[in-house]
C-alpha cells in the first residue's frame, strides 16, 4: 500500500533554530531519506517553503479567489511530506517513526486511496 | 437428554458454537483478510454443520468448520463476482477453491486468537472502537449487549465497529500479532482495554449491576485467554488484579447500593479462590523479574486480600511495592496511595505531610480521594473541624451517587466521634 506522511511541527521553533541544530536536522533527513531509499519504501518526498509563503485558492460560481496564507491556521504546519510504498500500516508507522520531525513534531500518516481503473 | 439423534447433534453444534466459534472465526478472517467476510463466512459454517454432521460428526470439528466456512465464502464470492468486479479480485487472491484445506494446526489457530486481539485493539483505532470491537469479535458479545452494559444505544456501537472495521480495512492494519520490539506498546494498549472493560463492570457508576458484572467476567475471562497465549509478566500481573479486586466484588456494596470500606467489609465473605488464584499469578508474574505496574498493584492487592483481619494487613510491605510502583509509574495518584499506606505503618501525621505537599503542587486539586483520604487522617487525629471541611472538599467534586453517599455518612459520623 502507498502512504503519505505529513511532516506538521511548529514552524517558529524551526525559524529560531540554531545553526548546528539545523545543520544536524538537514544531516538526519538526508540520511534518513537514504535508508527508505535503500529499504524500498521511498517513492517520493519534499520539504515545504514556511507557510507564509503560502496562498489559498478557491473557485466560487465560477469567480476565483486568491488568499493570503494556509488554508487553515493550525499550532503545527505542514512543513513536508514523504510518499511511500509499505507492506501495511505497521510497516508505515515504522517509517513515520523514524522521520527526524517526529522528535519534535508530529508524522499524519494517510493511507492513498486506490481509485480503480486509474 | 432425549433419544433424537438430530437434536443430539443439534446440541452438539450449540456446544461447539459456544466453546469454539471464536477461534473459527480468527483463523477465518485472516484467510479471507476480511472481517464482514468472514462473519458471514462463520455464519455458512455453523449452517453447513447443522445439514451435515447428522450424517456422522467430523473428527476434527474445529478445522472442518473452518474449511467449510471458506468454501461457502469462496463460493459466495464467485457467485458475486459476476455482477461486482472487486468481489472478483478477492476470489483471485483467494486462489481455488479446490485447494488443499488451509493449514488449521492448533499453534496456528492459538496465533490467530492473538492476531484478532492485537487488531481489535490497534493504537490506530480509537478507545471507545477498540472495546467495542475486542467485545464483539474476541468475546461474541452481541452489539445490542455491548450498548446495554454501556448505557449506548445499539446502532451508534453498530456504527462505533463498522467505522472500526473500515479503519482497519482502509489503512491497511495488519493480522498479526506485533514484532518483539513493538510489543511493550502493543501489549499495553490491549492490557488497558481489558482493564476498562473490567473496570466498567466493577465501578458501581451507573446500570443494573448484574449486567456490569457480566463485564467483569467478560474481562476476566480476556485475561485468562490472554494470559494462556502470551504469559508476559504483566499479562498475568493484569489478570492476578482482576481476580484479587473480584474477589471482593460481594462484600463492597450493601444490599442497599452503599458503599462499604476495605476495613468495613466482611472479609469471610471473599472469594479465597479468586484470592489464591490471584496471588499465585503475582508470584508468578513477580518471579519472570521484568515487574510492571499491573503486577505490583496485584502484589498490594495480595497482600490486603491475605490479611485476615484489618489490623494484621502488613504495611511495610505495602509501602515496599509503592515504592517500587512510584518508581515504574511516578504519577500523583501512586503517591497519594503510597501516602495512604505510609500513614497506616507510621501514624497519620506522617500520611497527612505527605497528602499536604501533593495536593500544594495542584496536582490533584480535583480528585475526591486526595480530598476524602485527607479527611480520614484528619479524623484519625482528632481534627474534626478540619476533617469535615476535608470531606466536603471530596463530596464538592464526586460525581457518583454512591460516593455521594458515603461522604456524606463520614460527615454526619464525625459530629458525633470527634473533638472540635
Amino acid at each position: 500500500m502507498k502512504y503519505l506522511c505529513l511532516i506538521y511541527h511548529e514552524e517558529q521553533a524551526r525559524q529560531t533554530m540554531l545553526k548546528e541544530d539545523g545543520d544536524k536536522m538537514r544531516a538526519d533527513y538526508f540520511a534518513f531519506t537514504d535508508d527508505i531509499k535503500k529499504s524500498g519504501h521511498y517513492l517520493g518526498g519534499n520539504a515545504l517553503q514556511p507557510t507564509a509563503s503560502a496562498t489559498t485558492v478557491r473557485v466560487r460560481n465560477g469567480r476565483t479567489s486568491t488568499t493570503d496564507g494556509p488554508f487553515a491556521e493550525t499550532k503545527e504546519q505542514l512543513a513536508g511530506y514523504y510518499l511511500v510504498e509499505a507492506k501495511d500500516l505497521n510497516d508505515a508507522i515504522h517509517v513515520g517513526a523514524r522521520i527526524p520531525g517526529a522528535r519534535f513534531g508530529s508524522i499524519e500518516v494517510r493511507p492513498i486511496m486506490e481509485i480503480p481503473g486509474a | 437428554m432425549t433419544g433424537d439423534p438430530a437434536e443430539a447433534v443439534r446440541e452438539m453444534v450449540d456446544t461447539v458454537y459456544r466453546t469454539d466459534s471464536r477461534r473459527v472465526l480468527a483463523t477465518l478472517i485472516r484467510l479471507l483478510g476480511d472481517f464482514d467476510l468472514a462473519e458471514e463466512a462463520l455464519h455458512d459454517a455453523f449452517v453447513a454443520a447443522l445439514e451435515q454432521w447428522p450424517a456422522g460428526v467430523p473428527a476434527h470439528p474445529r478445522a472442518w468448520l473452518v474449511s467449510a466456512g471458506r468454501f461457502r465464502a469462496i463460493d459466495r464470492l464467485r457467485r458475486e463476482s459476476v455482477f461486482d468486479a472487486s468481489r472478483a479480485a478477492i476470489v483471485e487472491q483467494l486462489g481455488p477453491v479446490t485447494a488443499p484445506a488451509p493449514d488449521v494446526n492448533e499453534e496456528e489457530l492459538e496465533d490467530d486468537r492473538l492476531r484478532l486481539i492485537f487488531t481489535c485493539c490497534h493504537p490506530a483505532l480509537p478507545r471507545d472502537a477498540q472495546i467495542a470491537l475486542t467485545l464483539r469479535e474476541v468475546c461474541g458479545l452481541t452489539t445490542e449487549e455491548i450498548a446495554r452494559a454501556y448505557l449506548a444505544g445499539a446502532p451508534a456501537v453498530a456504527q462505533r465497529i463498522v467505522r472500526a472495521k473500515n479503519k482497519i480495512r482502509d489503512s491497511g492494519i495488519p493480522y498479526q500479532v506485533p514484532s518483539r520490539a513493538d510489543l511493550p506498546e502493543r501489549l499495553d494498549a490491549v492490557l488497558q482495554v481489558i482493564y476498562l472493560v473490567f473496570n466498567e463492570g466493577y465501578s458501581a457508576s451507573a446500570g443494573p449491576s448484574a449486567v456490569r458484572a457480566d463485564l467483569s467476567s467478560e474481562a476476566i475471562r480476556l485475561g485468562r485467554l490472554l494470559a494462556d497465549l502470551l504469559p508476559d509478566p504483566e499479562v498475568l500481573g493484569l489478570l492476578a488484579l482482576m481476580l484479587l479486586h473480584d474477589s471482593r466484588r460481594a462484600t463492597r456494596t450493601s444490599p442497599e447500593g452503599d458503599l462499604i470500606l476495605l476495613d468495613d467489609q466482611d472479609r469471610s465473605r471473599w472469594d479465597q479462590a479468586q484470592i489464591a488464584e490471584g496471588a499465585g499469578l503475582v508470584e508468578r508474574s513477580l518471579a519472570l523479574r521484568r515487574v510492571g505496574p499491573y503486577a505490583l498493584q496485584a502484589a498490594i492487592a495480595a497482600v490486603h486480600a491475605q490479611a485476615a483481619r484489618p489490623a494484621d494487613t502488613d504495611w511495610n510491605e505495602i509501602v515496599g511495592l509503592y515504592d517500587v510502583l512510584l518508581r515504574v509509574e511516578p504519577t500523583p495518584v501512586v503517591e497519594l496511595n503510597r501516602a495512604a499506606a505510609i500513614a497506616m505503618r507510621d501514624g497519620p501525621a506522617a500520611g497527612l505531610d505527605l497528602i499536604d505537599a501533593i495536593l500544594a503542587r495542584g496536582n490533584l486539586t480535583d480528585y475526591p480521594p486526595a480530598h476524602s483520604a485527607r479527611g480520614e487522617l484528619l479524623r484519625r487525629l482528632h481534627r474534626g473541624r478540619d476533617a469535615e471541611a476535608a470531606f466536603r472538599a471530596a463530596l464538592a467534586r464526586v460525581t457518583q451517587e454512591p460516593h455521594r453517599r458515603l461522604l456524606e455518612a463520614r460527615i454526619a459520623g464525625l459530629s458525633r466521634s470527634d473533638q472540635f
